[in-house]
């Protein structure tokens, strides 16, 4: 049944044309996945010619080559870091022993979970991302957005490989599920709520790129550290086309900014309408696109106390970010941290064991990260001469997961009634009217080295080649 | 470390049984040597007996079984004056641990269940003659026989004192038989299970603690009276040429039990136990003549008697060994072949006892508190008879070979596989795995003396999984190194609720509702704790109770 040309067809480095287990595993989803991609992958996009970049193997020259590829053939490869056969185990109850090379049995399930999870996630936002196609604000961007979608398949391939090649029938009918779950289908939806959420426009999708692929970079990083040396050395590699992902994001955002200050200083005003008007997204609506997005992707990182976090610590499963460079007993048992909750009306900080915080760890981390960010949106602004800042909200705020759950905090961390609340959400988040306005700038601009008004265009283009490059041949 | 605890004996060692035989009657007399105990630390005063009691008790009805087919009778009596039997030493338990005194009580329990076995398939019957005290595990014993006579001399009587004297239950069937068997009004029960001194002459006849009661003077007679009449509706045979049970041929390793037809390998490491079973090998008898003259050497004998050897020997001795694997090798037509062979004889003494020593084996695995999967691999003869091995199992992994099916392991259910090794539930494994659902029986039924393959055998429901050669290797691995990590206590309880999944009768109530209750109460402060009632017992000391009900 098998023709295909494993390692022409799927480049990998995992000695694919040798692993009967594996082979005859990927015959079976490869054809399923195609097919997902043609029904969930963006739209109406089957036949373009695509300058895309692609892994053909995990050395200088090979994790990026270009060139054109219509996505339904583009060669997702599985690819694993290179290994140490002499790796031990770094933190939790295991340090000291040897990395495992296979699955223990004791820590399947939550192995199996920890994958799932993940793996889920990266066809979730191609599902999410698949009619932006229609609206792109360039062709460069659109061709951002299909390295995107292409590498987040990519992703779901890694995941998958070590779903098959590990965990038996178990992994290969999670293999299937990770296909037939639905981003948003209210009977069928995928696994954390932030990847059923709607990716409706472009500024939501480079704040998304920017945040929220931000935090599948915490997670990845806090997985590359796993004592299941094939998931921490097939992490490390994702991790090399993340930072792309975020690349489009902060560029995105901060080329939205520029376009912005210039009509402010063009029109010398700083009033929404008259932006509006203007046909660019003015500042405040740009701020609470932050908000929404920062508040959404902060609660992924779970739980402010987690008995899971714990555990996977713990058992080997999950380090923190950086591990391996951090400097203490990386067993965390008589450390504490402190979290926030809400106490006569104030937000207080408490401390609590450290291994059930980890979470709260990783949130800390991440919010430092994504700051920073934030921080150099800014200087396009002040660049501009405006006296706005964006600010990045406060970590209690719009919180829909652990002990902040039901509480209404505001973005400078004052704890709100519920009316307050109700008050001032229109300023915090996003509006009905907010979308509706973005949405309506959203037409489709994909001549050559053309930008649609509300968008500058980038200071430079893909791989070397100019701004106005054909990086997509319609046919 | 300690002593390793044998089952296997003979009466040329016994300390605590007289063993004699007249015709169709065999008497079995208690006459314990209080300074014979197993382990030490206690005394086996009064007739109180410990696990080394036990193990010469489970012998001797063996011997009788296998030794002496023209026995249809066993009286089991007692040598000591004034005591029949004071039940298990209270002293011993006190110094067990937990885990010896559940173990203790699953084997005395099986004993006994294994006397109501016989009565039921093989028409040896037991009268218990009551000639002293009584008490607990004594009368527990006698509650198993056919028939109880108590000897009415205006002292002695029946008890089961745990609960006011010792704060624990009397766990060995006790409290189930009572009421199960012999139908004691719940109330008096109540009383007799809370009075120390228990219930003598006419009102233990007229409470149905007893069949029957005697004077001193015609004891004797009563009870040769009964034994005839009981032998008359046996069909043990007069004639029967009986069959020796030599000592098995066994060697002991540190890592493994090694037997001609069961060998058992110990993964410390990774705490598993794979017991490897081999097909009937050579030329076997195929008719009564031949079977007579392989006699102990037969192999379904054989294969009972080393498989419940092993299977007591490593719940005894290898405590955290906590998951068993089962494998067999051989030719399966071997083994169907002789499967027809008991089948077509099943009524002659020998065969049915031999099928009897077989049920109870099997029966054993049933109960042990180990997590049991069949490994089906290339080479393996799980075939009717042993089929009932992977039946028994709590989970069955069966290898598919689909690029090789000329090699592929095959599975084939027999007649045998529908009532001849019956659980204790009285129901064969096949009719508990499908609930007793017709369609599902007819559907296996119909394919019964097939070689079944992986896809086959998962199909019909008789296996649980059908790895390929592909994924065999980390399939069962995990499984396994999953198991092994879960708690065993919970585990436990887990494999005996859905090993025992049907009805319920008095032999799972014993195993079931009495076990679990006990070992509660075994695990409590009011039993087990310094002042508890367990601790205290004999010393002088009041146990001092928390009083709170739980």
């Amino acid at each position: 049944m098998s023709s295909i040309d494993y390692n022409e067809r799927i480049p990998n480095n995992v000695n694919l044309s040798g692993d009967r287990a594996l082979k005859r595993a990927l015959e079976q989803w490869q054809p399923n996945y195609l097919e997902w991609w043609r029904d969930m992958g963006p739209e109406e996009s089957q036949d373009f010619d695509v300058y895309l970049r692609t892994a053909v193997s995990v050395d200088q020259e090979g994790w990026a080559q270009f060139g054109f590829v219509k996505m339904p053939d583009y060669r997702w490869g599985i690819f694993l870091n290179p290994g140490n056969p002499e790796r031990k185990i770094h933190f939790g109850d295991h340090k000291g022993e040897d990395a495992w090379q296979s699955v223990p049995g004791e820590y399947r399930a939550n192995l199996r979970r920890i994958i799932v999870t993940q793996g889920d996630t990266e066809p979730a936002s191609v599902e999410q991302q698949r009619h932006l196609g229609l609206t792109a604000p360039s062709m460069y961007d659109l061709r951002n957005l299909f390295q995107v979608n292409v590498e987040e398949g990519r992703h779901l391939w890694a995941m998958v490989y070590l779903l098959h090649k590990y965990f038996g029938r178990d992994g290969r009918e999670e293999g299937e599920a990770l296909l037939e779950r639905r981003s948003g289908e209210e009977d069928n939806p995928r696994i954390l709520q932030a990847f059923n959420e709607k990716t409706p426009d472009w500024l939501a999708f480079f704040m998304f790129t920017y945040f929220t692929d931000r935090d599948g970079k915490y997670q990845l990083h806090a997985l590359s550290e796993s004592s299941f040396d094939p998931l921490a050395r097939t992490t490390r590699f994702m991790l090399t086309e993340e930072a792309h992902h975020m690349f489009v994001g902060e560029t995105g955002v901060a080329r939205i900014i520029e376009r912005t200050c210039d009509v402010m200083n063009e029109l010398k005003t700083d009033d929404p309408a008259s932006l509006r008007a203007a046909g660019v997204i003015d500042l405040p609506t740009i701020q609470r696109y932050l908000n929404f997005h920062f508040s959404v992707t902060v609660d992924l990182f779970g739980a402010d106390e987690s008995s899971n976090a714990a555990t996977f610590y713990s058992t080997g499963l999950k380090g923190r970010y950086t591990e391996s460079t951090r400097k203490d007993d990386h067993v965390l048992k008589n450390d504490s941290y402190p979290v926030l909750h809400v106490r006569d009306g104030k937000l207080v900080e408490k401390q609590v064991p450290m291994l059930n915080a980890l979470n709260e760890v990783l949130r800390d981390d991440y919010i430092r990260e994504a700051a920073s960010g934030v921080k150099r949106w800014n200087r396009v602004i002040e660049k501009a001469g405006l006296p706005f800042q964006l600010t990045v909200p406060h970590k209690a705020f719009h919180r829909k997961i652990g002990a902040l759950a039901g509480s209404h905090i505001s973005p400078e961390g004052e704890v709100l009634t519920a009316e307050q609340w109700q008050q001032n959400a229109s300023r915090w988040l996003p509006t009905g009217s907010d979308r509706e306005y973005v949405a309506s700038l959203m037409g489709r601009v994909v001549e050559p080295g053309k930008f649609a008004n509300w968008i500058a265009p980038p200071a430079i283009g893909i791989h070397r080649q100019p701004v106005d490059f054909e990086y997509i041949r319609f046919n | 470390m300690t002593e390793l605890v044998d089952y296997q004996t003979d009466p040329t060692r016994y300390k605590h049984w007289r063993l004699q035989f007249d015709g169709p009657v065999a008497t079995l007399a208690a006459d314990f040597d209080e300074d014979a105990g197993l382990r030490p630390g206690y005394k086996l005063k009064l007739n109180s007996y410990d696990l080394g009691v036990d193990i010469e008790l489970n012998d001797a009805i063996n011997r009788i079984r296998f030794e002496h087919p023209e026995v249809r009778v066993v009286v089991i009596t007692s040598l000591k004056d004034k005591v029949f039997c004071s039940g298990a030493n209270i002293f011993m338990l006190g110094v067990s641990s937990h885990a010896w005194k559940v173990n203790f009580c699953k084997f005395t329990n099986e004993t006994r269940n294994g006397l109501e076995d016989s009565s039921r398939h093989s028409g040896l019957k037991f009268i218990a003659a009551v000639n002293g005290a009584c008490a607990g595990g004594g009368y527990e014993l006698a509650l198993a026989c056919d028939e109880i006579v108590l000897i009415d001399d205006r002292s002695s009587a029946v008890s089961l004192p745990e609960v006011p004297l010792l704060g624990v239950l009397p766990g060995t069937g006790g409290l189930t038989r009572i009421t199960d068997k012999r139908h004691v009004r719940h109330d008096l029960a109540d009383v007799f299970c809370t009075t120390t001194e228990g219930v003598r002459g006419q009102r233990a006849k007229d409470w149905r603690l007893v069949d029957a009661i005697a004077k001193p003077a015609v004891f004797e007679q009563t009870i040769e009276a009964r034994a005839q009449v009981l032998a008359a509706g046996s069909d043990r045979p007069a004639d029967g040429a009986g069959v020796r049970l030599s000592a098995l041929n066994r060697s002991i390793e540190d890592n493994a039990l090694r037997y001609d037809q069961v060998t058992v390998e110990m993964d410390r490491a990774a705490r598993t136990a794979t017991f490897i079973v081999k097909a009937p090998g050579g030329e076997q008898p195929a008719d009564i003549a031949a079977i007579e003259v392989a006699g102990i050497d037969w192999y379904p004998l054989q294969l009972a008697r080393e498989l419940d050897d092993a299977i007591l020997s490593m719940r005894t001795n290898e405590l955290d060994l906590g998951t068993w694997l089962i494998k067999t090798t051989g030719d399966a037509d071997a083994v169907l072949a002789m499967d027809a062979t008991l089948l077509a004889h099943q009524n002659h003494w020998l065969v049915r006892e031999t099928i009897g020593h077989l049920r109870r084996a099997f029966s054993r695995l049933d109960l042990s508190s180990r997590s049991l999967f069949a490994l089906i691999e290339a080479g393996s003869c799980f075939a009717g008879s042993l089929l009932e091995l992977a039946l028994a199992c709590d989970r069955s992994y069966h290898l598919a070979l689909p690029d090789e099916p000329q090699s592929a392991p095959r599975i084939t259910v027999g007649d045998v596989n529908f009532g001849l090794y019956p659980m204790i539930t009285g129901e064969s494994r096949m009719e508990r795995r499908f609930y007793h659902e017709q369609p599902a029986l007819d559907a296996v039924r119909a394919k019964a003396q097939q070689p079944l393959d992986a896809d086959a055998a998962f199909e019909l429901g008789l296996i649980t999984s059908n790895p390929d050669d592909l994924d065999w290797e980390d399939e069962v691995r995990i499984a396994i190194e999953e198991r092994v990590a879960m708690s065993p206590d919970a585990l436990t309880g887990m494999e005996a609720n859905l090993r025992f999944n049907g009805q319920e009768n008095m032999l799972t109530r014993i195993f079931g509702r009495l076990t679990a209750w006990q070992n509660w109460i075994f695990q409590r402060p009011n039993a087990v704790g310094e002042t508890g009632a367990l601790k205290v017992y004999g010393s002088g000391e009041k146990s001092r109770f928390d009083w709170n009900r739980v």
